[in-house]
Protein backbone atom coordinates (compact mmCIF):
# COMPACT_ATOMS: atom_id res chain seq x y z
CA UNK A 1 0.00 0.00 0.00
CA UNK A 2 1.32 3.54 -0.82
CA UNK A 3 0.37 6.97 -0.23
CA UNK A 4 -1.11 9.13 -2.91
CA UNK A 5 -0.67 13.01 -3.10
CA UNK A 6 -2.97 16.30 -2.00
CA UNK A 7 -4.76 17.32 -5.08
CA UNK A 8 -3.75 20.56 -6.68
CA UNK A 9 -4.86 23.41 -4.97
CA UNK A 10 -6.49 25.28 -8.24
CA UNK A 11 -7.03 28.35 -6.30
CA UNK A 12 -2.89 28.87 -5.88
CA UNK A 13 -2.55 28.44 -9.99
CA UNK A 14 -2.93 30.56 -12.74
CA UNK A 15 -5.58 29.49 -15.33
CA UNK A 16 -4.43 27.98 -18.62
CA UNK A 17 -6.11 30.78 -20.41
CA UNK A 18 -5.04 34.20 -19.62
CA UNK A 19 -5.88 36.33 -22.71
CA UNK A 20 -3.42 38.97 -21.28
CA UNK A 21 -0.34 36.33 -22.19
CA UNK A 22 -0.96 36.17 -25.87
CA UNK A 23 0.57 32.76 -26.52
CA UNK A 24 -1.95 31.46 -24.35
CA UNK A 25 -4.93 31.69 -26.36
CA UNK A 26 -3.81 28.90 -28.70
CA UNK A 27 -2.03 26.67 -26.70
CA UNK A 28 -4.16 26.42 -23.72
CA UNK A 29 -6.18 23.39 -22.89
CA UNK A 30 -10.06 24.38 -23.53
CA UNK A 31 -12.05 20.67 -22.70
CA UNK A 32 -12.13 20.31 -18.67
CA UNK A 33 -9.41 17.98 -17.46
CA UNK A 34 -10.15 14.35 -16.42
CA UNK A 35 -9.51 13.38 -13.31
CA UNK A 36 -7.49 10.49 -12.59
CA UNK A 37 -7.25 8.78 -9.53
CA UNK A 38 -3.54 8.03 -8.61
CA UNK A 39 -2.10 4.84 -9.36
CA UNK A 40 1.53 3.87 -8.98
CA UNK A 41 1.58 5.92 -12.18
CA UNK A 42 1.42 8.93 -10.60
CA UNK A 43 2.83 8.29 -6.91
CA UNK A 44 6.04 7.69 -8.64
CA UNK A 45 8.27 9.66 -10.63
CA UNK A 46 11.97 10.18 -12.15
CA UNK A 47 14.39 10.72 -8.85
CA UNK A 48 17.71 11.99 -9.86
CA UNK A 49 20.28 12.11 -6.71
CA UNK A 50 23.98 13.18 -6.27
CA UNK A 51 25.40 11.28 -8.89
CA UNK A 52 24.02 13.35 -11.57
CA UNK A 53 26.06 16.61 -10.42
CA UNK A 54 28.50 18.06 -11.78
CA UNK A 55 31.06 20.15 -9.32
CA UNK A 56 30.25 23.30 -10.67
CA UNK A 57 26.30 23.02 -11.28
CA UNK A 58 25.12 24.59 -8.48
CA UNK A 59 27.40 27.29 -9.32
CA UNK A 60 26.52 29.86 -12.14
CA UNK A 61 29.15 32.12 -11.78
CA UNK A 62 32.18 29.74 -12.40
CA UNK A 63 30.34 26.90 -14.38
CA UNK A 64 30.64 28.53 -17.84
CA UNK A 65 33.42 30.64 -17.08
CA UNK A 66 36.23 31.02 -20.03
CA UNK A 67 38.88 32.46 -18.45
CA UNK A 68 37.21 35.77 -17.09
CA UNK A 69 34.33 36.06 -14.68
CA UNK A 70 30.66 36.73 -15.62
CA UNK A 71 29.63 40.06 -15.52
CA UNK A 72 27.11 41.16 -12.77
CA UNK A 73 25.89 41.17 -9.56
CA UNK A 74 26.60 38.51 -7.86
CA UNK A 75 23.74 36.91 -5.77
CA UNK A 76 22.99 33.63 -3.64
CA UNK A 77 19.72 32.18 -4.14
CA UNK A 78 19.11 29.96 -1.44
CA UNK A 79 15.46 27.71 0.40
CA UNK A 80 13.99 25.01 1.15
CA UNK A 81 11.34 22.91 -0.55
CA UNK A 82 9.02 21.73 1.88
CA UNK A 83 5.33 20.15 0.88
CA UNK A 84 1.97 22.48 1.92
CA UNK A 85 2.20 20.09 5.38
CA UNK A 86 5.82 21.91 6.00
CA UNK A 87 7.44 18.54 5.53
CA UNK A 88 11.16 19.54 4.01
CA UNK A 89 11.81 17.49 0.56
CA UNK A 90 15.07 15.83 1.20
CA UNK A 91 17.33 14.52 -2.04
CA UNK A 92 15.08 16.55 -4.75
CA UNK A 93 16.59 17.60 -8.15
CA UNK A 94 16.58 21.60 -8.63
CA UNK A 95 17.13 22.62 -12.05
CA UNK A 96 17.38 26.93 -13.01
CA UNK A 97 17.88 29.03 -16.13
CA UNK A 98 17.99 32.30 -16.79
CA UNK A 99 18.87 35.68 -18.89
CA UNK A 100 22.63 37.17 -18.08
CA UNK A 101 22.66 40.83 -16.47
CA UNK A 102 21.87 42.01 -19.56
CA UNK A 103 18.98 40.53 -20.22
CA UNK A 104 20.27 38.15 -22.86
CA UNK A 105 19.86 34.62 -23.14
CA UNK A 106 22.39 32.18 -24.24
CA UNK A 107 19.23 30.48 -26.36
CA UNK A 108 19.99 30.54 -29.84
CA UNK A 109 15.97 32.29 -30.74
CA UNK A 110 16.70 34.71 -27.90
CA UNK A 111 16.89 37.95 -30.53
CA UNK A 112 17.16 40.25 -27.56
CA UNK A 113 20.24 42.19 -29.26
CA UNK A 114 21.83 42.56 -25.72
CA UNK A 115 25.49 41.19 -25.39
CA UNK A 116 25.97 37.58 -24.53
CA UNK A 117 28.48 36.83 -21.86
CA UNK A 118 31.05 34.44 -22.77
CA UNK A 119 31.59 33.41 -19.70
CA UNK A 120 28.32 32.91 -18.32
CA UNK A 121 25.18 30.16 -18.95
CA UNK A 122 23.03 30.40 -16.77
CA UNK A 123 21.70 26.99 -16.40
CA UNK A 124 22.28 25.08 -13.30
CA UNK A 125 21.08 22.41 -11.17
CA UNK A 126 21.68 21.20 -7.42
CA UNK A 127 19.72 18.28 -5.30
CA UNK A 128 18.27 19.37 -1.50
CA UNK A 129 20.01 18.50 1.06
CA UNK A 130 19.07 16.56 4.14
CA UNK A 131 16.69 18.96 5.42
CA UNK A 132 15.58 20.28 1.36
CA UNK A 133 17.73 23.19 1.48
CA UNK A 134 19.09 24.39 -1.43
CA UNK A 135 21.81 27.06 -2.83
CA UNK A 136 22.37 28.36 -5.73
CA UNK A 137 25.69 30.86 -7.12
CA UNK A 138 24.64 32.91 -9.56
CA UNK A 139 24.34 36.60 -11.35
CA UNK A 140 20.88 38.65 -10.98
CA UNK A 141 19.17 38.30 -14.08
CA UNK A 142 18.38 41.34 -16.31
CA UNK A 143 14.78 42.61 -17.60
CA UNK A 144 14.28 41.92 -21.15
CA UNK A 145 11.95 42.91 -23.72
CA UNK A 146 9.00 40.10 -25.57
CA UNK A 147 6.96 40.70 -28.16
CA UNK A 148 3.30 39.98 -26.10
CA UNK A 149 2.21 43.37 -26.91
CA UNK A 150 3.77 47.28 -27.40
CA UNK A 151 6.74 47.81 -24.93
CA UNK A 152 6.33 44.73 -22.97
CA UNK A 153 9.41 43.89 -20.65
CA UNK A 154 9.71 40.39 -18.24
CA UNK A 155 10.92 41.25 -15.10
CA UNK A 156 13.80 39.65 -13.59
CA UNK A 157 13.42 36.31 -12.99
CA UNK A 158 14.99 33.08 -12.66
CA UNK A 159 13.48 29.14 -13.88
CA UNK A 160 13.12 26.59 -11.83
CA UNK A 161 11.76 23.04 -12.21
CA UNK A 162 11.50 20.43 -9.72
CA UNK A 163 10.16 16.69 -9.80
CA UNK A 164 9.26 16.13 -6.62
CA UNK A 165 8.47 13.04 -5.04
CA UNK A 166 6.30 11.71 -7.82
CA UNK A 167 5.07 12.94 -11.27
CA UNK A 168 2.26 14.53 -9.43
CA UNK A 169 3.95 17.05 -7.48
CA UNK A 170 6.17 18.41 -10.84
CA UNK A 171 6.80 21.59 -10.51
CA UNK A 172 7.70 24.17 -12.93
CA UNK A 173 7.54 28.45 -12.15
CA UNK A 174 9.13 31.48 -11.91
CA UNK A 175 11.17 33.20 -9.28
CA UNK A 176 10.83 37.20 -9.23
CA UNK A 177 12.63 39.60 -7.16
CA UNK A 178 11.43 42.17 -4.43
CA UNK A 179 10.47 45.79 -5.46
CA UNK A 180 10.57 44.91 -9.31
CA UNK A 181 8.74 47.94 -10.70
CA UNK A 182 7.62 45.70 -13.94
CA UNK A 183 5.89 43.07 -11.97
CA UNK A 184 2.42 44.65 -11.74
CA UNK A 185 2.62 45.05 -16.07
CA UNK A 186 3.90 41.16 -16.57
CA UNK A 187 1.18 39.21 -17.64
CA UNK A 188 2.55 35.89 -17.22
CA UNK A 189 3.19 37.19 -13.28
CA UNK A 190 -0.07 38.67 -13.15
CA UNK A 191 -1.92 35.27 -14.01
CA UNK A 192 -1.27 33.96 -10.59
CA UNK A 193 -3.95 34.83 -8.48
CA UNK A 194 -3.52 37.96 -7.03
CA UNK A 195 -3.74 36.25 -3.61
CA UNK A 196 -0.18 33.64 -4.19
CA UNK A 197 1.60 36.46 -6.28
CA UNK A 198 3.98 37.13 -3.26
CA UNK A 199 4.86 33.66 -3.23
CA UNK A 200 6.43 34.12 -6.53
CA UNK A 201 8.94 36.74 -4.98
CA UNK A 202 12.37 35.78 -3.17
CA UNK A 203 12.93 37.94 -0.05
CA UNK A 204 16.24 39.95 0.51
CA UNK A 205 18.01 38.73 3.40
CA UNK A 206 20.90 40.09 4.62
CA UNK A 207 21.74 37.10 7.14
CA UNK A 208 22.20 35.52 3.72
CA UNK A 209 24.24 38.28 2.23
CA UNK A 210 27.97 36.95 2.12
CA UNK A 211 30.14 40.11 3.02
CA UNK A 212 32.26 41.58 0.03
CA UNK A 213 30.93 39.44 -2.27
CA UNK A 214 27.37 38.36 -3.10
CA UNK A 215 23.59 39.33 -2.31
CA UNK A 216 21.37 36.76 -0.43
CA UNK A 217 17.68 36.18 -1.95
CA UNK A 218 15.40 33.37 -0.07
CA UNK A 219 12.99 31.63 -1.77
CA UNK A 220 10.87 28.37 -0.73
CA UNK A 221 9.16 26.24 -2.96
CA UNK A 222 5.54 24.29 -1.75
CA UNK A 223 4.77 21.37 -3.04
CA UNK A 224 1.74 18.92 -2.84
CA UNK A 225 1.51 16.92 0.39
CA UNK A 226 0.77 12.97 1.11
CA UNK A 227 -2.76 11.95 2.04
CA UNK A 228 -3.35 8.88 4.09
CA UNK A 229 -5.84 7.39 0.73
CA UNK A 230 -4.17 4.72 -0.24
CA UNK A 231 -3.96 3.79 -4.04
CA UNK A 232 -5.69 1.46 -5.70
CA UNK B 1 -2.85 22.84 11.51
CA UNK B 2 -2.89 25.25 8.93
CA UNK B 3 -1.54 24.09 5.45
CA UNK B 4 1.05 26.21 3.04
CA UNK B 5 -0.01 27.09 0.07
CA UNK B 6 1.33 25.14 -3.62
CA UNK B 7 3.79 27.80 -4.84
CA UNK B 8 2.22 28.78 -8.68
CA UNK B 9 3.27 27.33 -11.87
CA UNK B 10 4.86 30.16 -14.06
CA UNK B 11 4.99 28.66 -17.71
CA UNK B 12 8.86 26.53 -18.94
CA UNK B 13 8.90 29.93 -21.11
CA UNK B 14 11.01 29.48 -24.85
CA UNK B 15 14.34 29.64 -23.43
CA UNK B 16 14.72 26.33 -21.52
CA UNK B 17 16.66 24.39 -23.83
CA UNK B 18 20.49 25.04 -22.54
CA UNK B 19 19.55 23.96 -18.96
CA UNK B 20 17.06 21.36 -19.82
CA UNK B 21 17.44 19.38 -22.79
CA UNK B 22 21.12 21.08 -23.69
CA UNK B 23 22.64 17.92 -25.67
CA UNK B 24 19.94 17.78 -27.49
CA UNK B 25 20.22 21.30 -28.68
CA UNK B 26 23.87 20.95 -29.04
CA UNK B 27 24.90 23.20 -25.88
CA UNK B 28 27.93 22.87 -23.88
CA UNK B 29 26.23 21.45 -20.35
CA UNK B 30 25.04 17.43 -19.69
CA UNK B 31 21.61 16.70 -19.79
CA UNK B 32 20.08 14.51 -17.09
CA UNK B 33 17.64 13.06 -19.55
CA UNK B 34 17.17 12.94 -23.50
CA UNK B 35 15.09 11.03 -25.59
CA UNK B 36 16.90 7.48 -25.86
CA UNK B 37 15.69 5.85 -22.76
CA UNK B 38 16.76 1.86 -23.76
CA UNK B 39 20.27 1.41 -24.19
CA UNK B 40 22.20 -2.18 -24.30
CA UNK B 41 20.47 -4.63 -23.41
CA UNK B 42 17.65 -3.61 -21.64
CA UNK B 43 14.76 -6.34 -21.50
CA UNK B 44 11.91 -5.29 -23.41
CA UNK B 45 10.41 -4.53 -26.99
CA UNK B 46 12.05 -1.83 -28.48
CA UNK B 47 9.47 0.68 -29.69
CA UNK B 48 9.98 4.38 -30.76
CA UNK B 49 7.55 7.28 -30.09
CA UNK B 50 7.29 10.26 -32.07
CA UNK B 51 4.27 12.72 -32.35
CA UNK B 52 4.15 16.85 -33.23
CA UNK B 53 2.45 19.04 -30.59
CA UNK B 54 0.15 21.49 -32.47
CA UNK B 55 -1.50 24.75 -31.57
CA UNK B 56 -5.16 25.87 -32.03
CA UNK B 57 -4.80 26.78 -35.44
CA UNK B 58 -2.97 23.16 -36.25
CA UNK B 59 -0.05 24.96 -36.49
CA UNK B 60 3.14 22.65 -35.10
CA UNK B 61 4.83 24.36 -31.98
CA UNK B 62 8.01 23.82 -32.37
CA UNK B 63 9.21 25.28 -28.55
CA UNK B 64 7.45 22.57 -26.62
CA UNK B 65 8.77 20.66 -23.75
CA UNK B 66 8.01 16.96 -23.32
CA UNK B 67 8.49 14.55 -20.59
CA UNK B 68 7.63 10.94 -20.52
CA UNK B 69 7.57 8.34 -17.45
CA UNK B 70 6.95 4.91 -17.70
CA UNK B 71 7.41 1.45 -16.43
CA UNK B 72 9.75 -0.96 -18.05
CA UNK B 73 9.00 -3.84 -19.48
CA UNK B 74 7.69 -5.58 -16.35
CA UNK B 75 5.65 -3.11 -15.67
CA UNK B 76 7.88 -1.64 -12.79
CA UNK B 77 8.64 1.71 -11.81
CA UNK B 78 12.23 2.45 -10.92
CA UNK B 79 10.81 4.41 -7.93
CA UNK B 80 11.03 4.02 -4.32
CA UNK B 81 7.23 3.67 -4.49
CA UNK B 82 7.27 0.60 -6.36
CA UNK B 83 8.05 -2.06 -4.02
CA UNK B 84 8.72 -4.26 -6.78
CA UNK B 85 12.17 -2.26 -8.16
CA UNK B 86 12.83 -1.91 -12.10
CA UNK B 87 15.72 -3.05 -13.98
CA UNK B 88 18.85 -1.26 -12.96
CA UNK B 89 19.45 -0.07 -16.75
CA UNK B 90 16.42 1.30 -17.22
CA UNK B 91 15.37 4.56 -15.26
CA UNK B 92 12.15 5.12 -17.13
CA UNK B 93 12.11 9.37 -17.81
CA UNK B 94 12.68 11.00 -20.98
CA UNK B 95 12.67 14.23 -21.91
CA UNK B 96 12.96 16.20 -25.69
CA UNK B 97 12.16 19.52 -26.84
CA UNK B 98 10.27 19.76 -30.20
CA UNK B 99 12.98 22.37 -31.37
CA UNK B 100 15.28 20.35 -32.87
CA UNK B 101 13.80 17.55 -35.47
CA UNK B 102 12.95 19.56 -38.88
CA UNK B 103 9.30 18.17 -38.66
CA UNK B 104 9.36 19.39 -34.89
CA UNK B 105 8.30 16.55 -33.36
CA UNK B 106 9.79 14.83 -30.36
CA UNK B 107 11.16 11.28 -30.85
CA UNK B 108 11.73 8.99 -27.70
CA UNK B 109 13.37 5.45 -28.08
CA UNK B 110 12.52 3.14 -25.08
CA UNK B 111 10.91 -0.38 -24.58
CA UNK B 112 7.26 -0.84 -24.79
CA UNK B 113 6.46 -0.54 -20.41
CA UNK B 114 4.17 -3.69 -19.39
CA UNK B 115 1.27 -3.60 -17.14
CA UNK B 116 1.84 -1.73 -14.23
CA UNK B 117 -0.89 -3.45 -11.63
CA UNK B 118 -3.86 -5.82 -12.65
CA UNK B 119 -6.19 -3.25 -14.13
CA UNK B 120 -4.37 -0.35 -16.06
CA UNK B 121 -3.56 -0.93 -19.36
CA UNK B 122 0.40 -0.33 -20.67
CA UNK B 123 0.84 3.21 -20.54
CA UNK B 124 3.38 6.08 -21.02
CA UNK B 125 2.81 9.35 -18.71
CA UNK B 126 3.09 12.49 -20.34
CA UNK B 127 3.66 15.87 -19.28
CA UNK B 128 3.07 18.48 -21.85
CA UNK B 129 4.99 21.90 -21.43
CA UNK B 130 5.49 24.99 -23.57
CA UNK B 131 5.48 28.75 -23.79
CA UNK B 132 2.18 29.82 -23.30
CA UNK B 133 0.86 27.27 -20.81
CA UNK B 134 0.72 28.73 -17.32
CA UNK B 135 0.44 25.36 -16.14
CA UNK B 136 2.11 22.01 -17.44
CA UNK B 137 -0.45 19.36 -18.62
CA UNK B 138 -0.68 15.64 -18.06
CA UNK B 139 -1.97 13.23 -20.81
CA UNK B 140 -1.20 9.95 -21.32
CA UNK B 141 -0.13 7.22 -24.46
CA UNK B 142 -1.67 4.12 -25.02
CA UNK B 143 -0.79 1.41 -27.38
CA UNK B 144 -3.20 0.70 -30.77
CA UNK B 145 -2.37 -3.03 -30.42
CA UNK B 146 -3.30 -3.59 -26.83
CA UNK B 147 -7.05 -3.01 -27.51
CA UNK B 148 -8.23 -5.77 -25.52
CA UNK B 149 -6.03 -4.46 -22.30
CA UNK B 150 -7.26 -1.04 -23.32
CA UNK B 151 -11.18 -1.47 -23.22
CA UNK B 152 -10.51 -2.50 -19.49
CA UNK B 153 -8.37 0.47 -18.68
CA UNK B 154 -10.16 2.22 -15.83
CA UNK B 155 -8.67 5.87 -16.68
CA UNK B 156 -9.48 5.29 -20.52
CA UNK B 157 -12.98 4.30 -19.43
CA UNK B 158 -12.95 7.56 -17.42
CA UNK B 159 -12.53 9.69 -20.59
CA UNK B 160 -15.63 9.84 -23.03
CA UNK B 161 -15.87 7.37 -26.01
CA UNK B 162 -15.40 9.54 -28.63
CA UNK B 163 -12.14 11.02 -27.10
CA UNK B 164 -10.01 8.14 -26.27
CA UNK B 165 -8.30 8.12 -29.79
CA UNK B 166 -6.56 11.15 -28.38
CA UNK B 167 -4.63 9.08 -25.94
CA UNK B 168 -3.94 6.07 -28.27
CA UNK B 169 -0.69 5.78 -30.31
CA UNK B 170 -0.98 3.74 -33.54
CA UNK B 171 1.57 1.25 -34.37
CA UNK B 172 3.76 1.21 -37.67
CA UNK B 173 5.50 -2.12 -38.08
CA UNK B 174 8.98 -1.33 -38.95
CA UNK B 175 11.56 -3.30 -39.80
CA UNK B 176 14.23 -2.31 -37.04
CA UNK B 177 11.20 -2.42 -34.55
CA UNK B 178 7.58 -0.16 -34.44
CA UNK B 179 7.41 3.34 -34.36
CA UNK B 180 3.99 4.22 -32.26
CA UNK B 181 2.94 7.81 -33.55
CA UNK B 182 0.24 10.35 -31.66
CA UNK B 183 -0.37 13.86 -31.97
CA UNK B 184 -0.82 15.97 -29.20
CA UNK B 185 -3.03 18.80 -30.23
CA UNK B 186 -3.80 21.51 -27.28
CA UNK B 187 -7.62 22.91 -28.65
CA UNK B 188 -10.21 22.03 -31.59
CA UNK B 189 -11.89 18.87 -32.70
CA UNK B 190 -9.15 16.25 -31.74
CA UNK B 191 -8.24 18.34 -28.30
CA UNK B 192 -5.89 15.75 -26.93
CA UNK B 193 -7.40 14.73 -23.14
CA UNK B 194 -5.64 16.05 -20.46
CA UNK B 195 -5.66 14.75 -16.71
CA UNK B 196 -6.26 16.21 -13.28
CA UNK B 197 -3.27 13.90 -11.78
FE1 LIG C 1 12.49 33.89 -18.89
Amino acid sequence: MTESYAPRDWSSQPPYLHPDYKSTVLRAPTRKLIPIRQSLSEVTGPVYGHDRLGALDADLTRNAVKGAEPIGERIVVTGRVLDEDGRPQPNMLIEIWQANAAGRYVHVVDQHPAPLDPNFLGGGRCVTDSEGRYKFYTIKPGAYPWGNHHNAWRPAHIHFSLFGPSLSTRLVTQMYFPGDPLLPFDPIYMGTPADCRELLISRFMLELTEPSFALGYEFDFVLRGRRQTPIE
Amino acid sequence: MSKLRQTPSQTVGPFFAYALTPEQYGYDFASIAGGVLAEGDVPGERIRIEGRVLDGKGDVVPDAMIEIWQADGQGRYAHPADPRGSNIAFKGFGRVGTGTDPESRFIFDTIKPGPVDGQQAPHINVIVFMRGLLLHAYTRIYFSDEAEANARDPVLASVPAERRRTLIAIRDEKSDGAIYRLDIHMQGPSETVFFDV
